[in-house]
């Protein structure tokens, strides 16, 4: 995975149990789609983030498994109905076997 | 005013009058053509790769047009960056969900661009991504509901500048 950034989170600043909040999240990687070629002719090759997992609470949430077809620094957003108090943690894996792993609690009322 | 005079008077308006009709069944006519030649237009061809990817994913079932919302912009004028938001039709409860959506392109040089994978925790099955697209073409969305049953919804995209090599 290129030099981590941290990737980008939005979440509400809070939410209720039982309410259906939007979680959108972005991050960093070039997305090299493996079609492309170098000055030389010679084939770069794929480096995408393949898999993009959410847990809330320790449960899985939401999977995504990415193609080539998304566009570089992969966004995804989706939404949960927030079943009581807990901590997100999200990962995304590349082709290099590298996972980056973001958590972000969220504050339940 | 002379007879003569008043004869030509209402030749002008004639003229004028027949003018006008004429104009406006013109006006009516073009959008009409328009849309004759929108509909004759041919449909979008899909590569062969979307065909095997859209075979091995409906395993011979026809899925049923409808329930599934595929929001993308009408023209894309840089097919590395479009944003696509996707939605199906759902109560989301544990008897009736939204298992799994597929997206699937049919001009790109891979076909399956996505795979979402949803349960009864989302609510709704809303999910939002940006996506490559290497020309004009159709998009699909395929989704699988929990009784296994296969929805889909398919929207048209101009590509003004395609996804390099998406």
């Amino acid at each position: 995975m290129a030099p981590a950034t941290k990737p980008r989170i939005k979440i509400p600043e809070s939410a209720r149990a039982g309410e259906i909040i939007e979680v959108r999240t972005l991050v960093t990687h070039v997305m090299e789609t493996g079609n492309r070629k170098d000055r030389d002719g010679k084939p770069i090759p794929r480096d995408i983030v393949n898999t993009f997992v959410a847990k809330y609470a320790d449960q899985e949430v939401f999977r995504a498994d990415l193609g080539p077809g998304i566009s570089a620094n992969p966004f995804i957003a989706f939404s949960l109905k927030v079943p009581g108090p807990g901590t997100f943690e999200f990962a995304w894996t590349d082709d290099e076997g590298t996972t980056l792993i973001e958590t972000q609690p969220l504050n339940v009322v | 005013m002379t007879a003569q005079g008043k004869e030509l008077l209402t030749i002008s308006v004639l003229n004028r009058r027949s003018l006008l009709i004429a104009g406006g069944a013109a006006a009516l006519l073009r959008p009409l053509l328009a849309m004759a030649q929108e509909e004759s237009a041919p449909a979008l061809e899909r590569s062969k790769i979307f065909q095997e990817a859209y075979t091995a994913l409906t395993a011979g079932a026809t899925p049923v047009e409808g329930k599934v919302t595929l929001e993308l912009p009408e023209l894309a004028e840089n097919g590395n960056f479009v944003p696509l938001t996707v939605s199906v039709e759902s109560p989301m409860t544990p008897d009736d969900y939204v298992k799994v959506i597929h997206i699937l392109s049919t001009a790109n040089p891979v076909a399956r661009i996505a795979t979402f994978h949803l349960s009864p925790v989302n609510g709704v099955a809303k999910v939002q991504s940006r996506i490559r697209l290497a020309k004009t073409q159709d998009v699909i969305a395929l989704a699988q509901l929990s009784n296994g049953a296969l929805v889909m919804g398919t929207t048209t995209i101009k590509v003004t500048i395609g996804g390099c090599s998406s």
